[in-house]
């Protein structure tokens, strides 16, 4: 089945397997910032944004890509550069495969949430899991980022 | 991990409707993220996408809700937020993460009646209808007591009044399935006590409900609903509790409830 859609604002036509998710479908074309680990819808690393929304690609079948416009982190270099400069000097970043994830969804709530409280951006950021930080260095790179500090 | 060897967007519910009738093994996809988990084999996959079911408006004293609409949107609506004390954005959001609820569907979770279900046990306890394709429109209580049967939801309907309502739920740790989960409303000193996650499917404590109703909230009658609920209701163990663990946290999560309604209702 053939899908167009429109990958980081270039348009694209793709040929994808009935059952095929997008996380998948995104990597077979080199979009490798998209990352594969729980496949069970609870981690976040695989998330991109479809038209705007975050979403699990790991849970999205690629059919549902059809005509809407899907962003990854290789879509937004300057706002994810901004933003992991940021984590690194905050001591955040250890090694760093949720990075992709965790940024896209970070992003997301910025565009969300208007001067979020700690427990919003916690609350907003559950769906992300880290194994190596603790989180805690992440919370103070957000609250730089979003300069609610 | 499931497979679909074909798949197919209708145009219209009684295209879907039919497809879906056609073999045993066709199945209509909400989300997907549960029916991933599976091994299923499905023939002929329904996706909805086309039938522009993903919305919430008010129609005609009811809040409507299209089966394609996702939980996140259910969750940030201000129709929904600003009504029944924003029980049902209440009951979703410790549902795992925002990417997954943008991703899941009303539909899906109701029609497949998971025990687990946060959102049932908050619909259960608000005037909420489900409209089939087929079986046509009916009380929500009445959709999850029938047996399973091969049909379309095709939205819901809550009815818009000034109900207060509460919800609780209790979790080993924050986005893990709830081990037991509570919802409580009152409107005109009539009051719905519901008990999901038990972990069967969500049901309505009928007896202790009534209890309320005719002899009003009052510290006596609060204890005893909450004791009748956790007595009239069945319970069973999985890996997240025990049976009686369960009919101890009901007992102390209904009262709670109880008493998070009448709070709402002093305000």
């Amino acid at each position: 089945m053939q899908i167009e859609l429109t990958i980081n604002d270039k348009a694209v036509k793709w040929e994808v397997a009935n059952d095929e998710f997008l996380a998948d479908t995104l990597r077979s074309h080199g979009f490798l910032s998209v990352k594969k680990a729980c496949d069970t819808s609870c981690c976040g690393l695989c998330t991109v944004w479809m038209d705007g929304k975050s979403m699990l690609s790991c849970s999205v079948l690629s059919l549902r890509a059809h005509g809407k416009k899907i962003t990854t982190i290789e879509g937004l270099p300057k706002e994810a550069e901004e933003f992991a400069q940021i984590l690194s000097a905050e001591g955040a970043e250890q090694c760093g495969f949720c990075s992709p994830g965790f940024i896209m969804s970070v992003l997301a709530m910025k565009n969300e949430l208007v001067n979020p409280t700690e427990e919003e951006i916690i609350h907003y950021l559950t769906g992300n899991l880290c194994r190596c930080t603790g989180y805690m260095g992440q919370l103070r790179a957000i609250k730089i980022y979003l300069g609610v500090a | 991990m499931f497979t679909i060897l074909d798949l197919v967007q209708p145009d219209n519910l009684a295209e879907a409707y039919q497809i879906l009738s056609d073999k045993r093994n066709n199945t209509i996809l909400g989300g997907c993220a549960f029916l991933k988990m599976g091994k299923k084999r499905i023939n002929t996959g329904v996706d909805l996408t086309k039938l522009k079911l993903n919305y919430i408006q008010e129609t005609d004293g009811f809040i409507e809700i299209g089966a394609m609409t996702s939980l996140r949107d259910i969750e940030t609506h201000p129709l929904l937020t600003e009504h029944y004390n924003g029980v049902l954005p209440q009951s979703l959001r410790d549902i795992i993460g925002v990417q997954f609820r943008n991703g899941v569907t009303v539909g899906a979770s109701v029609y497949s009646k998971y025990g687990f279900s946060d959102l049932i046990t908050a619909l259960l306890s608000l005037d909420t209808e489900v409209e089939l394709f087929k079986a046509g429109r009916m009380p929500l209580a009445d959709f999850l007591s029938k047996p399973k049967e091969k049909d379309l939801l095709v939205r819901l309907w809550i009815k818009k009044t000034k109900r207060q309502a509460s919800y609780l739920s209790f979790r080993n740790s924050a986005s893990d399935y709830a081990v037991l989960n509570v919802a409580v409303s009152m409107l005109n000193n009539r009051w719905t006590i519901a008990v999901g996650a038990r972990p069967s499917k969500a049901a309505i404590a009928i007896s202790a409900s009534a209890l309320l109703s005719l002899e009003g909230a009052t510290s006596e009658t609060i204890e005893e609903a909450a004791k009748r609920t956790s007595e009239e209701l069945s319970f069973g163990t999985n890996t997240r509790g025990t049976a009686t663990y369960r009919k101890a946290l009901c007992r102390a999560l209904v009262k709670r409830g109880i008493m998070e309604v009448l709070a709402c209702k002093s305000n």
